[in-house]
């Protein structure tokens, strides 16, 4: 059983859901990535969606965005971004890590070079935004290999054929983008979340996590209620953001978001 | 004129490949709004009220047949081949960018869509797409790199008194490619009401094969044209290639005749060896962009670098995925022209023949010179003069130290 599929599993007995939070490796400076990453699981955090930064994030909102662009004044490839994994899994080998990015820095590496690296450093999803089940063969076969999760995105605007098949392939987890729109955008329909989640249950048994839009506390505790995994993003890239200056402070911030959350998402069972 | 037929050809195949090319790179939510598209452009081009509009639109409104012209003066001087013009720069709108914007102009409101979106560089593309949606009362918002409006204010104005609403973009490099981020971006929120026109061959299926169709009315006039003026075809096609549409939109229609040699022309700015230039296919390597395979300008992490170019047009890291496949397959040649060898040929241009080039279409000029002085009189090069230089006054006049 994958790190991510154990993971579920075990919320799943314990009643409860998983949190997810995101933030982009190497932001606002690579050395602290790995420490963000320990603090968010201490916090409350059950898998760590790590952004691997890219110069051209078309599917990300503005703060995400940013999030890559500040990365990318240190050079933080997609090779760094391994190895900091490969260094969270030296003292934390039970939380499962995904890494979310766009195709080419994957391409430029070589699909068979990443499958190895990634394995190696311990990462156990891969979420690429740009590429839909139609393109994914290749890499999924070579991940799939490693044991490595792909995980699939499943839109508002998915029709009912796409959403079986994109859960035919998915692993892990389905991530339903809860909003038409990018990365920490508004207006998250709960009714009609609801009704999504319902036509993506009837065709999997996988879990199913819901982001984009997620802010604060209290729509993390109204998701939770409908989904699986509940993932935040930009609501830490922005916290991220407002410290960049003052780095030191960044943990402590996000452990209070973190906190927050997780509170709130286990008084809502 | 050449009437727009059932030209759906072979390639891309049915997931929008070139080869290796191409295809559908794009987040999960935009699969639908692509798919509902591309059924959409392949039912309505086997409708026949739909054709017969875009070809009225297509000779009154842009004024096709756009002619051929035998640049006589200027090829006695360079004393090899003749070339021959084929003046896009006589459209509407000075370029053959509106051969697009028309054609999904219409579509768009075949659909019944009520919004119309665009991305530009040079803003020739946001100028003939605010031009359509002014003329079917279509809201437009252009997304513009703020860099690139800075340097393109006469075109933005131009948006503006066309009603379309200019949108800077401030991130990444706050020019073209930033600027098709952000229309992306546009389009996955606004789906429901929203056509986002792509304004070159490059993007995400059916985009690549979409552009070409509308464009490749240029060849199929070419092809009737250079008959009746020249008495037979041409033995070389030249054309710029930045996104690559006006050379797709020549080339195709050519490209079952293997002994006409193609050659597409890309931006070599400061020089190959400099590194700052704008040439993914003479000095690139295959990547994901913008939601096709294709070559692009990367450096070793496969992050998208920073290209250069006089013409603002040209001035793109990635080019439609059909090139790249022409290339690998040894179908078309692409070769690169510095910023100083297109300025040469802008001035030859226009003190020899009375035309003033665009900077994009002076890189094919400027090719087009080299090659016609290695061929023999009786040979016969058609260049693609894809727009006309009025719009890069201040471009030219800064790089002379001339204040306007």
């Amino acid at each position: 059983m994958s790190r991510i599929a154990r993971k579920f599993s075990q919320l799943r007995a314990e009643g409860r859901k998983a949190l997810i939070p995101f933030i982009t490796a190497g932001d606002p400076i690579p050395e602290i990535t790995v420490d963000l990453m320990h603090d968010l699981v201490s916090a409350g955090a059950d898998l760590i969606e790590l952004g691997v930064p890219f110069s051209d994030p078309m599917a990300d909102g503005p703060v995400i965005q940013r999030a890559s662009e500040r990365a990318l004044e240190y050079h933080v490839s997609l090779r760094d971004v391994l190895e900091m994994v490969a260094q969270f899994r030296q003292l934390d080998t039970d939380t499962p890590v995904l890494l979310m990015g766009y195709l080419n820095p994957i391409e430029v590496m070589g699909y068979e070079q990443f499958a190895d690296k990634a394995a190696e450093a311990g990462v156990d999803g891969i979420l690429v935004v740009d590429i839909p089940p139609e393109e994914g063969g290749d890499l999924q076969r070579l991940l799939q290999a490693k044991a490595i999760d792909q995980i699939y995105l499943v839109a508002p605007t998915s029709t009912t054929e796409r959403i079986q098949r994109i859960c035919d392939l998915a692993g892990g987890f389905v991530y339903y983008v809860s909003i038409k729109g990018v990365t920490g955008a508004s207006h998250l329909d709960l009714h009609s979340l609801d009704e999504k989640l319902d036509e993506i249950r009837a065709v999997t048994e996988l879990p199913v996590g819901v982001g984009f839009g997620i802010k604060d506390a209290e729509t993390a505790a109204a998701v939770s209620r409908l989904a699986d995994a509940v993932v935040v993003g930009s609501a830490l890239v922005s916290r991220v953001e407002a410290l960049a200056e003052a780095p030191e402070k960044i943990g402590a911030s996000l452990r209070e978001v973190i906190s927050s959350m997780r509170l709130a998402m286990d008084r809502a069972e | 004129m050449e009437t727009t037929e059932q030209i759906i050809g072979s390639l891309p195949d049915n997931r929008g490949h070139f080869g290796p090319y191409g295809g559908l790179f794009v987040s999960e939510t935009l699969m639908a709004p692509l798919q509902e598209l591309q059924q959409a452009y392949e039912h309505f081009m086997k409708d026949q009220a739909f054709l017969e509009e875009l070809d009225q639109d297509l000779v009154h409104y842009v004024g096709r047949p756009s002619p051929i012209y035998h640049a006589q003066r200027w090829s006695e001087q360079l004393g090899g081949a003749q070339i021959y013009l084929k003046r896009e720069d006589l459209n509407h709108t000075g370029a053959h960018k509106v051969n697009n914007t028309v054609g999904q102009a219409l579509l768009a409101r075949y659909m019944g869509k009520t919004r119309i979106i665009a991305e530009t560089g040079a803003g020739q593309h946001g100028v003939a797409s605010a031009t359509v949606a002014a003329r079917l009362g279509l809201e437009c918002v252009v997304y513009m790199g703020a860099v690139d409006i800075a340097r393109q204010e006469a075109n933005v104005y131009r948006m503006r008194l066309l009603g379309a609403e200019v949108r800077a973009v401030e991130s990444g490099s706050k020019t073209l490619k930033d600027a098709l981020n952000e229309a992306m971006r546009d389009w996955v929120t606004n789906v429901d009401n929203t056509f986002y026109i792509i304004g070159t061959v490059a993007g995400p299926h059916p985009y690549p094969a979409m552009v070409r169709d509308f464009q490749s009315v240029i060849g199929r006039e070419a092809r009737s044209q250079m008959v009746q003026q020249a008495g037979r075809q041409p033995d070389a096609l030249v054309a710029c290639v930045g996104g690559g549409s006006n050379a797709i939109g020549l080339f195709y229609p050519y490209l079952d005749d293997p002994e006409i040699a193609i050659y597409g022309v890309e931006a070599a700015g400061d020089g190959l060896e400099t590194g700052n230039h704008a040439a993914p296919l003479c000095a690139g390597r295959p990547g994901v962009l913008h939601g096709n395979r294709t070559y692009l300008m990367e450096d070793a992490d496969g992050q998208i670098i920073e290209t250069h170019s006089i013409s603002a047009g040209l001035d793109y890291p990635g080019v439609g995925p059909e090139h790249a496949w022409l290339k690998d397959s040894g179908r078309a040649n692409y070769v690169a022209v510095t910023d100083d060898q297109a300025l040469a040929a802008f001035h030859d241009l226009t003190r020899i023949e009375g035309i003033i080039p665009a900077l994009e279409s002076s890189h094919a000029l400027a090719y087009a010179a080299k090659l016609a002085a290695t061929m023999s009189p009786e040979q016969i090069i058609l260049v693609n003069l894809s727009g006309r230089g009025d719009k890069d006054m201040h471009t030219v006049a800064a790089r002379e130290g001339i204040q306007l």
